[in-house]
């Protein structure tokens, strides 16, 4: 690709195509914004494709000095190539999911969709630690409008707690980034991530990031605001808040809080460990007596992202690698599954899982994807939700059998409340005449649904292909972690076999 | 290429077609390529077991794609074939094969038949990945596709809320057994750096006694744990005590579903699972004692239940239940062999008692009580001699000095009499449990029997009788047949009838000799103790003779309670009402595990909600800081009043503060 700033073209494209929507007509906002995402689809092909896997770590490097010491800093890593895939694979999604279901101000809302690309590709791609900040915190803005004037009944509440919770870490992790610039004396994120910041300082540095990322994250007890704002967004609203936003925390961890502050990582491992494992009991149980489907599934997804937080801190490669699987596939899954609400929604307009019932006899085609998604969320084999949790579970059993017992039980809770909203949705009596009447995918929605569907597959079958890229970033990263990481709780012994006699070679017997 | 890709893959190909095909494609067509899909798989599994029989076992292993790699952790996808797996193959194909042949008779009236068949297909597939691998995670893989499959199988009648919720339970339940199960690969995985079958197995014997790890706070020897947790995915896959109440809900699927699944194939992988494994579980002889323990424990507890239910399906359920809790004390005492003969025999004689109850079931509308059967043997008497065949077989009639016998003679007689010779107090224990339990065993299939194929005719007083005879019991007067007489089922349902009757019958003789008496065939695929078997054939006549003349007791009082004195089974109820009611009401699991975990999951979940998320964190989160903002807003309001002085009064207060904070 030589010279070719093809991540600052991905950034351009849609961001011409936001201001060109707001003075477009409907029809045409439409079109432009979908012609926008598919050409960035089609770059990430392209970046993805020309990325040398086990080449440098940072490659498509641009760098352009701007005012006062700020820097245009872009480039990527093989996490951050597969989150910019995961992004633009999305967008495209979106913008099909809210071709009818949008009706007012469809130019803003086209425009904030993509002015929402354009700041999340920016935020992975950014190499400068304070265009991070910028990208990190401004995505935020979009998704607040996308929320507060295209959302339900209560969405203002909504966007406001949104805000005030995602806006609550930030401030901290500002000054904290102020002070590392300051003491390392570059901006620049490749050169943090191997600085050794003094022990004590990392401790509140990794304070003011937590900060930040656990409500990303989200993690308990700081989730609540996630149920509110996926119940008010839109349903394109709710895939791309799933889908992508939720993996700035993760993202943030991995980039940030892992590499630069390892010995302050271990030190508050049990913290992550403490509340993942609050999180994937108690928010499973309260997904398990949800009415609203969209609640239901927004609980779920605190329970998947406790499996990343531990996988991350586990410290080993199998720990990581789990955890950006599972932050890929639950992006592609979670995602699918809003649309599969928001298909329904569409039709009926409730959100209330009793409204529905034996969707299998008037809706077959949906009910197969639906169940494809709800086995991939249940994690599995075969299924993108299975690698990802095994390898993060596998990782952090390594390290504590405890953590890795009560983490596991997800699956059994996972099980339950996802197949008793599938039984409840899908099987049963058709009771209600007009879900009973409900017609089934239409063409529209089988392009959004069935490309998910064959990704969800294709990474539980094969995973290689996502992980390939990713492996050598990982190895640096658990080198680095090396020197902090701790034992795990086995104490494996191995002893000495015992010697050979001609009672134990013969076994029971008389 | 080589066969196992096309005996593995054609079944999954034939579901996909069949599965997306669907309507569009048509009953017709769906049901044949599913059908000669599993055809052709059989007929090239059979091949591969005649020769590791005749010619001794051997082994190799078939790359299909990388899966993961991850640091030090990688597995593949990989079909293994040795003597274990051929077993397994034609197991699975031969019931497969045969039941999508039943299907098309049993489900001729249904109108969701495609799916139904690619269900089927689905399943087969699973399970064949399920034997065929050769890591621990591809077996997770194959034991999860079978849980979906019978998830989906189960739920197949998907209106009936029963259904439903059967579903559901199987799925979860078996989840619990997949929590022991995944902690036993990460176990297994930190022990040994791999999660290679064989590479383990290798390693294994090795760390007997002297390795230890701590789990969860415990200090424990890491072979017991490894195999203890394994052996809890084994739990609930097999329905083992514990973990069983999943399968007597699982007969909500159709018959066909139950005969295969519920019966000869998945419910094995928990068995298959323990002898795969069996060099590791020989390595730790408490998780052994485990094995046999609760072997025993569910052989006789779902016996006991068997005894007492009307509902023909559940009958066999339990009984299916009670013959692979015989299948676990086998392998607990050390004999993996005659685990897995039972097992092969098992298959065949539990899928033709299952198909001839559908069969019955057919005849009779649907209509599954066995109050309301009776003298059904001159009705349908081609299924009345498949089901005297199957029943034959599991009771296990045999003559020990004549080598004669049905299939389940040879192999239920050969885990009684190695549990008797192992000669460790477990193996006692779990002798006694099982001549008991072969007396029960009697006295059910008997029971059921009697009760639907002699006696007069009862079926006036079934509803779904008298729906198609619109007769009541009183219109009906004298006549307790109601002018029904029921239909022998159609050709495509008897030839399966007829070619597990064979098995029932013959399975056992042709096969004994390289089950249990030769190594050569097992050829390292199984931890095979010579010593162990062959103390087996030298115990004494009392033993050998022991489960026959059991089996004869059983045979008398059934035939006394229901032939002879048809009151004496409500008469001892009646006397025995608590235990009665006890078995009756299957010892009260269900409801105790409603009343442990299943209520006071929903009762936590609500209250994590509205006193946790709503009542605390969003009280005093955001909501609390909402409100202190608008209250401070109201006090902030007064300090901007808009009055010059008063800004300058608090503009030289802080200044006054910042100059004594800097000079001091």
């Amino acid at each position: 690709m030589g010279g070719f700033p093809i991540l600052s073209i991905m950034l351009l494209v849609p961001l011409l195509g936001a201001i060109a929507c707001l003075f477009l007509e409907a029809k045409q906002a439409r079109l432009v914004a979908l012609v926008a995402t598919l050409i960035d689809l089609a770059l990430g092909i392209a970046l993805w494709v020309n990325f040398d896997i086990g080449g440098a770590q940072w490659q498509f490097v641009e760098r352009a000095d701007l005012f006062a010491g700020f820097q245009w800093a872009m480039g990527i890593d093989g996490i951050s190539l597969m989150l910019i895939m995961l992004s633009v694979f999305l967008m495209p999604v979106c913008i099909g999911a809210s071709w009818e279901a949008i009706q007012k101000r469809v130019g803003e809302y086209m425009a904030a969709f993509l002015l929402m690309e354009v700041l999340m590709i920016g935020t992975f791609a950014a190499q400068d630690i304070f265009l991070f900040y910028i990208f990190f915190e401004a995505g935020l803005i979009p998704m607040y409008l996308i929320i507060g004037i295209w959302g339900g009944t209560d969405r203002i509440y909504a966007s406001y707690k949104f805000f005030l919770y995602t806006l609550l870490g930030s401030v901290l992790m500002f000054i904290a980034m102020l002070w590392m610039v300051n003491e390392a004396g570059t901006s620049a994120i490749p050169a943090l991530m191997e600085y050794d910041f003094p022990a004590g300082a990392q401790t509140w540095l990794w304070l003011a990031f937590f900060a930040s990322f656990a409500v990303k994250m989200p993690m308990w007890p700081v989730h609540t605001w996630l149920p509110a704002a996926h119940v008010q967004a839109p349903t394109a609203g709710s895939v791309i808040l799933a889908g992508v936003l939720l993996k700035l925390g993760g993202y943030g961890f991995i980039r940030f809080s892992l590499p630069m502050f390892p010995e302050a990582s271990v030190q508050f491992m049990w913290v992550i460990f403490a509340l993942s494992m609050v999180a994937v009991v108690v928010t499973s149980l309260i997904a398990l007596v949800q009415h609203d489907m969209k609640k239901l599934i927004a609980y779920s997804s605190v329970a998947h992202m406790a499996i990343v937080t531990v996988g991350l801190f586990s410290f080993n490669v199998q720990g990581l690698e789990g955890s950006m699987i599972v932050m890929l596939s639950h992006g592609l899954v979670s995602g699918a599954l809003f649309l599969c609400v928001g298909v329904i929604y569409d039709r009926l307009h409730t959100r209330e899982i009793d409204r529905y019932g034996g969707l299998s006899i008037n809706m077959p085609k949906y009910a197969v994807l639906f169940l494809l998604f709800t086995m991939a969320s249940i994690g599995l084999p075969g299924t993108s939700g299975f690698v990802g949790e095994f390898l993060s579970l596998a990782g952090i059993y390594q390290v504590s059998s405890t953590v890795a017992f009560v983490c596991t039980t997800g699956i059994i809770l996972g099980a339950a409340y996802m197949l008793y909203l599938y039984a409840r949705v899908a099987y049963g009596v058709q009771k209600n005449e007009d879900a009973a009447a409900m017609p089934d995918l239409n063409m529209r929605e089988m392009w959004l649904l069935a490309p998910i569907a064959a990704v969800v597959l294709w990474m539980g079958v094969y995973p290689e292909s996502f992980l390939a890229p990713m492996r050598s970033d990982i190895a640096i990263l658990d080198a680095r972690l090396a020197r902090a990481a701790p034992a795990g709780d086995a104490h494996l012994e191995i002893g000495e076999p015992a010697p050979v006699t001609e009672e134990a070679e013969h076994g029971g017997g008389h | 290429m080589n066969p196992i890709l096309i005996i593995v893959f054609a079944p999954l190909l034939a579901a996909i077609v069949a599965g997306l095909g669907n309507k569009a494609l048509g009953n017709v067509a769906a049901k044949s390529i599913t059908t000669a899909g599993l055809f052709l798989s059989c007929a090239l599994s059979w091949p591969i077991f005649l020769d590791m029989v005749f010619n001794g076992g051997s082994e190799t292993v078939v790359p299909v794609l990388q899966w993961v790699q991850s640091g030090s952790m990688s597995f593949d996808w990989a079909l293994r074939v040795d003597a274990l797996t051929a077993v397994m193959l034609v197991v699975i194909t031969t019931v497969s094969a045969l039941v999508h042949l039943y299907s098309w008779g049993y489900m001729a009236e249904d109108p969701d038949q495609p799916r139904f068949f690619a269900y089927l297909s689905l399943f087969t597939f699973a399970m064949l990945m399920l034997v065929t691998a050769d890591n621990l995670v591809q077996m997770f893989f194959g034991w999860e596709g079978v849980g979906l499959a019978s998830y989906l199988l189960i739920g197949f009648w998907f209106k009936k809320p029963s259904a439903s919720a059967a579903a559901i339970k199987a799925f979860v339940v078996n989840r619990v057994g997949d929590l022991g199960f995944m902690l036993g690969i990460f176990g297994t995985f930190l022990v040994f750096q791999t999660t290679s079958i064989p590479a383990i197995l290798e390693a294994a014997p090795a760390m007997q006694g002297v390795s230890h790890i701590t789990f969860m706070g415990m200090r424990l020897d890491t072979m017991t744990i490894l195999c203890l947790l394994l052996f809890i995915g084994a739990m609930g896959k097999s329905a083992q005590l514990g973990l069983h109440t999943w399968l007597p809900d699982a007969m909500e699927g159709p018959t066909p579903v139950s005969a295969l699944i519920h019966a000869a194939t998945m419910v094995t992988a928990g068995v298959f699972m323990v002898c795969r494994l069996s060099p590791m579980f020989e390595a730790a002889p408490v998780a052994l004692g485990v094995v046999t323990f609760i072997g025993a424990a569910t052989c006789l507890f779902a016996a006991t239940v068997g005894t007492t239910q009307w509902d023909i399906k559940r009958v066999i359920a339990y009984s299916t239940c009670s013959q692979l809790g015989y299948m676990f004390f086998a392998a607990g005492v050390g004999a993996y062999g005659a685990a897995m003969f039972h097992l092969f025999t098992h298959a065949f004689f539990k899928a033709l008692l299952f198909l001839g109850a559908g069969s019955v079931i057919h005849a009779m509308h649907h209509e599954q009580d066995m109050r309301y059967y009776g003298a059904l043997r001159k009705e349908i008497p081609l299924t009345f001699w498949a089901m005297m065949a199957g029943t034959l077989a599991i009771t296990g009639v045999g003559i020990y000095h004549l080598g004669l016998g049905f299939a389940g003679f040879f192999s239920k007689d050969a885990i009684i009499e190695v549990a008797f010779a192992s000669g460790t107090q477990m193996g006692l224990f779990a002798f006694w449990i099982g001549v008991i339990a072969a007396l029960l065993t009697s006295f059910y299939s008997w029971r059921l029997m009697f009760l639907t194929f002699w006696g007069k005719p009862r079926w006036i007083e079934s509803e779904h009788i008298q729906h198609s005879v619109h007769k009541t019991p009183e219109e009906a007067g004298e006549d307790t047949t109601g002018g029904y007489h029921p239909h022998e089922s159609p050709l495509n349902m008897l030839v399966p009838l007829g070619v597990l009757s064979i098995g029932a019958i013959a399975a056992g003789y042709v096969f004994k000799t390289a089950f249990l008496d030769e190594a050569s065939f097992w050829a390292g695929s199984i931890a095979y103790n010579e010593h162990l078997m062959h103390a087996m054939h030298e115990v004494p006549y009392w033993v050998k003779y022991s489960a026959l003349v059991v089996m004869l007791l059983g045979l008398s009082a059934a035939i006394y309670a229901y032939i002879l004195r048809k009151d004496v089974p409500a008469k001892v109820a009646e006397q025995i009402g608590p235990i009665y009611r006890f078995l009756f009401n299957k010892w009260y699991f269900d409801e105790l595990y409603n009343f442990l975990f299943v209520k006071p999951a929903f009762w936590l979940g609500r209250v994590f909600w509205q006193r946790g998320d709503v009542g605390v964190i969003d009280r005093f989160g955001p909501d609390g800081a909402a409100w202190a903002v608008s209250k401070g807003a109201v006090y902030a309001k007064k300090v901007q009043s808009g009055y010059l002085y008063s800004y300058a009064l608090i503009m030289l207060l802080g200044l006054v503060a910042a100059i004594s904070w800097v000079i001091m």
